[in-house]
């Protein structure tokens, strides 16, 4: 099979399987580990009932929304207090109820968030915190 | 047949709403006035076109030759690997339309399968019945259909209702050429002898006699004759135009239409006007007497067979480059096509104009200039003086040929001409001029008689939008730089906007151009009166 | 008619899909096999499309010129429509492919007073084009988060400018509701638009279909029930490092969008979809216009027969002589 202006065909080939295969070289030969956030901090360590304010499944999937219903009620209606699926009553805050739990920042929030580069605007108003140096 | 007879505010009612039934199964009607006659077998045997017959395409039976399917598929084949374009164009089409009211023919009938877009599926769906995977698997629903002899009846008909003007081509977002896919179509009905007789006859002409015409060497010495007479009675003087002769500088070569039929012929005077002014050495050519190719209508090897007279005559004369008149298609042949099929013009010349010295270096290689950019370099150096009062009695307006705006790009070159050999110009609309002008409605070999009724239609567009400057401006000369557009716009505006004629470019140059010598003038090129010289009685 | 199987398709799709995760539990078939199918189909398939055509010449120099061409140097000319060098088709084929030059140029003809044509401002189908190719291209861009590992920065700096509104948590995309909704409306145009439904195929709806239907999966995973995404990345990733794996507590949803995004791929190199490659391969676009300047040469160009002048001077010979015009052989 002859090709005509074989030359710019060529070239442009080139870029497009570039860039369709570019992801695969891009990752080749990374063994890319799967995030483990970790939820050994002191404060976890000891609860006797290891729960979150709601069950792991819908922490996973909503916090984000969670804590910007949370935002919402704490700092625009003034209401601090959570009643969880069961009845459960907790203070809402980001520092005072989350953070005393989840202290590791680092390796709790932002294994998962990096990994698929979540930017969390968190930290817009609240201090980043200047958690465990382990 | 009956006569065409209806009326323009008739023919004016057009309804775009597509009927009811898809377009796969609304059968081709073969309707009277639309279509031209089958060619004649004698015309097709002159240059070797296969099975010539006697047939007429209102006839159920078309005598077709018993293979011609495999005719046609093989025919597909080879086209497809030979032209690029016809492939591309075969596979990325998308369909979304935006073609689709840009087809003057369209416009014109209300008709869908003249939307390009049909226009190119009708060949496209038995296309991807046969040639791809897809269209073989999925068959209808892919949008395929097999080939049958009503699928060949409906190439014909609407490939002869195709103009090849490329006006879809501007606005497609690939690029996609109605032409180029008309060209193709053409091409395949010619495998099967289905001509239509108005091409036919003049290819044979071209081919034997040199002209589509088939004026013979000394009916164009003396139907030039009776120019050279008119311009004496016009002028005082007398023009003596050569004719094959050796040792010229410039061979000049013009659609032989110009020669023959008013108001063409106008145009012809206008050259030899000119050239007698500017003391040309130049000479015309009996044998290379045709600029058009009508080939280019049929197939590839015929319009490069007729194009070769060209450069053998120039080569044979030992003239150093080519000089081409007005004319549309012609401009897209000698364009994008000579050089390639005929060339390399080695034996010529680089063209410089011997009056201003100018050189044509866009027309370095292919040693053929427009008489538009010959001319316009004339007047911008100052070499020609003009009375432009003898155009006044024109409110002109200019109208581009389909090739040369969109197969070359000759834009403003006329357009400096005609401002600077009369007063009063003006535009048509701006969407239906330049890259985004009408065709006349009978291009690419459909100026017949019996197809009255779709030249009618399809120079509706243009014919309104001279209308418009007609009312609003006055307008009554429209000047164009193609034979064909000279005859066919007269009869399309004699129709749709009584009031408007039709001239070429040369002839208001001719009209304006002072001559050394002449007498005072009275008469325009036409020999009527010109403006305050009316003879009182 | 053609819209509804084309529908019917696409609904097909997704409940194969769905029953294949859901009742059959085939995740390693509609995470794995049919992705890695797909990208092949697509990548050797695009490839041959493009061989093909550049297998066929292109005989003659053909632009279609939309504006003046070079000749007389006081003569302005128009560059970009009309180009007498590579530089200035470069130029035209990138107006031509990111901002549709072509397209822009449209009119909407009309028939008005019964007998006047009028022209006007056409732009929609340019707009709405225009939003849908480039909101799909950014949403695709977008992806990477999910096919590369460490994520490069330049996606953030494009979600900031995409979310920009800050709508919700997560951020609005604005390019998802672009893409819905112009992809809607080319969709909608088909079916409200007479000369463009009589023109339309059921392939030109399947595809619209099928990126409406991924697009709301998509959104639907993002903003509503919300996917596993870290497991949806494992995924991902394994399938770039050849490392396949599918793991726990991806909704079906995401095996719906993975296959009609895998059904795109498929589709994508037997179908119109290919003027993605073609537009440059067009000839009427992709060529400059200097034919009478450079000679372009046909590799196929053979000899025909002519009639030549010694031919022409047989026939009239003596004709040629009474009307006083040289002849070769007296």
């Amino acid at each position: 099979m002859k090709i005509y202006n074989s030359g710019k065909v060529v070239i442009g080939l080139i870029i497009f399987i570039g860039l369709v295969t570019f992801p695969f070289f891009y990752n080749k030969g990374k063994a890319i580990a799967k995030p483990e956030p970790k939820i050994d901090t002191p404060a976890i360590m000891q609860l006797q009932d290891k729960k979150c304010v709601e069950p792991r499944d819908f922490m996973r999937a909503e916090h984000m929304r969670l804590l910007n219903d949370w935002r919402d009620s704490a700092v625009r209606d003034g209401k601090r207090i959570y009643v969880n699926s069961e009845g459960k009553q907790f203070t809402i805050s980001l520092q005072n109820t989350c953070m005393h739990c989840h202290s590791n920042k680092k390796e709790f929030c932002d294994r998962c968030h990096s990994y698929v580069a979540v930017k969390p605007y968190c930290w817009g108003c609240h201090i980043e915190p200047k958690e465990n140096k382990s | 047949m009956a006569k065409f007879t209806a009326k323009p505010n008739e023919l004016s009612k057009i309804d775009y709403t597509p009927p009811k039934t898809h377009w796969l199964e609304t059968p081709v009607e073969i309707r009277e006035h639309m279509f031209c006659h089958a060619a004649k077998p004698k015309d097709l045997e002159t240059v070797g076109f296969p099975y010539g017959r006697e047939w007429r395409p209102n006839d159920e039976d078309w005598k077709l030759p018993e293979n011609w399917k495999t005719i046609i598929f093989e025919g597909m084949r080879s086209l497809l690997k030979k032209y690029r374009s016809f492939q591309v164009f075969m596979d990325i089409c998308v369909r979304c339309g935006a073609c689709a009211d840009k087809c003057h023919f369209f416009l014109g009938s209300g008709d869908p399968k003249n939307m390009p877009v049909l226009r190119a599926e009708l060949l496209r769906s038995v296309y991807r019945g046969n040639f791809t995977l897809a269209g073989k698997i999925l068959k209808k629903l892919a949008g395929a259909r097999k080939l049958t002899a009503n699928v060949l009846k409906e190439w014909w008909y609407y490939f002869y209702q195709c103009t090849e003007c490329r006006r879809c081509s501007v606005f497609c977002p690939y690029g996609i050429d109605q032409a180029e896919i008309t060209m193709m179509g053409r091409e395949l009905t010619n495998m099967l002898g289905l001509q239509i007789g108005w091409i036919a006859g003049p290819v044979a002409n071209c081919y034997m006699k040199g002209n589509h015409l088939g004026l013979e060497p000394h009916t164009i010495t003396s139907s030039m004759e009776f120019f050279l007479d008119d311009i004496e009675t016009i002028t005082g003087i007398k023009i003596e135009p050569t004719f094959n002769r050796k040792g010229a500088e410039i061979l000049f070569v013009t659609p032989s239409g110009d020669l023959f039929a008013n108001p063409g012929t106008y145009t012809a005077m206008g050259y030899l006007m000119l050239f007698h002014e500017l003391g040309l050495d130049y000479t015309w050519s009996t044998y290379a007497s045709e600029g058009g190719n009508f080939g280019f209508f049929t197939t590839n090897d015929m319009a490069k067979r007729l194009n070769s007279k060209i450069y053998a005559e120039a080569k044979r004369l030992g003239v150093k480059w080519i000089l081409g008149g007005e004319c549309g298609h012609m401009w897209r042949v000698v364009h994008q096509y000579m050089d390639t099929w005929n060339g390399p013009a080695d034996f010529l010349e680089e063209p410089v104009s011997p009056i201003t010295g100018t050189r044509f270096d866009n027309a370095r290689a292919t040693k053929m200039v427009h008489i538009a950019e010959f001319t316009a370099d004339l007047i911008k150096n100052s070499k020609l003086k003009f009375d432009l009062s003898r155009n006044d009695h024109l409110n002109v307006t200019f109208h581009d040929s389909c090739n040369t705006s969109r197969g070359m790009g000759l834009l403003e070159e006329p357009r400096y001409v005609l401002k600077s050999v009369c007063n009063n110009f003006y535009e048509m609309p701006e969407d239906t001029i330049r890259e985004k002008t009408f065709c006349c409605g009978s291009g690419a070999g459909l100026n017949a008689s019996e197809n009255m009724e779709l030249r009618m239609r399809g120079g509706f567009p243009r014919a309104n939008a001279a209308k418009y400057v007609h009312e609003k401006y006055g307008v009554n000369m429209c000047a164009a730089v193609c034979a064909i557009d000279r005859v066919a716009l007269s009869t399309s505006f004699e129709y749709w906007v009584p009031g408007v004629a039709v001239c070429g470019l040369h002839e208001l140059v001719g009209n304006a151009l002072v001559m050394t010598g002449e007498k005072e003038r009275t008469q325009d090129l036409r020999l009527e009166p010109l403006p305050g010289k009316e003879v009182a009685e | 008619m053609g819209s509804i199987v084309s529908l019917i398709a696409v609904i097909v799709l997704i409940l194969i899909a769905y029953t294949g995760v859901k009742a059959a539990n085939l995740h390693f078939l509609f995470g794995v096999v049919i992705p890695y199918a797909a990208v092949t189909v697509f990548l050797t398939g695009f490839i041959y499309r493009i061989l093909k055509w550049a297998s066929v010449p292109v005989p003659f120099r053909i632009p279609t010129t939309c504006g003046q061409q070079k000749s007389l140097p006081w003569i302005k000319q128009n560059k970009i429509e009309n180009p007498s060098s590579p530089f200035w088709v470069v130029v035209r084929m990138a107006l031509e492919v990111l901002v549709f030059r072509s397209l822009f140029r449209n009119l909407k003809t009309q028939l008005t007073d019964g007998s006047r044509l009028v022209y006007g401002e056409a732009k929609w189908l340019w707009l709405a084009g225009l939003a849908f190719h480039w909101s799909l291209l950014i949403v695709l861009i977008r992806h990477s988060r999910f096919i590369f590992d460490p994520v490069p920065s330049f996606l953030h700096i494009l979600e900031q400018f995409d979310g920009f509104l800050q709508i919700g948590v997560p951020v609005l995309f604005v390019t998802g509701v672009v893409l819905l909704v112009s992809v809607t409306y080319l969709l909608i145009r088909r079916f409200f638009i007479p000369i463009v439904r009589y023109i339309s195929l059921p392939a030109d709806y399947f595809p619209l279909f099928l990126i409406i239907a991924i697009a709301i999966t998509g959104i639907e995973m993002r903003y509503f029930t919300k996917t596993h995404i870290v497991g949806v990345k494992e995924l991902v990733m394994g399938l770039l490092t050849f490392n396949p794996k599918t793991p726990e507590g991806i909704g079906w949803i995401f095996y719906v969008h993975i296959f009609l995004v895998s059904a795109l791929f498929i589709y994508f190199p037997f179908s119109k979809l290919m003027h993605m490659g073609g537009v440059f391969m067009s000839p009427t676009r992709n060529m400059v216009n200097n034919s009478r300047v450079k000679r372009h040469v046909n590799p196929w160009n053979y000899p025909v027969d002519v009639h030549t002048y010694e031919d022409y001077e047989n026939d009239f010979r003596e004709k040629m002589k009474s009307a006083g015009i040289p002849v070769e052989k007296e």
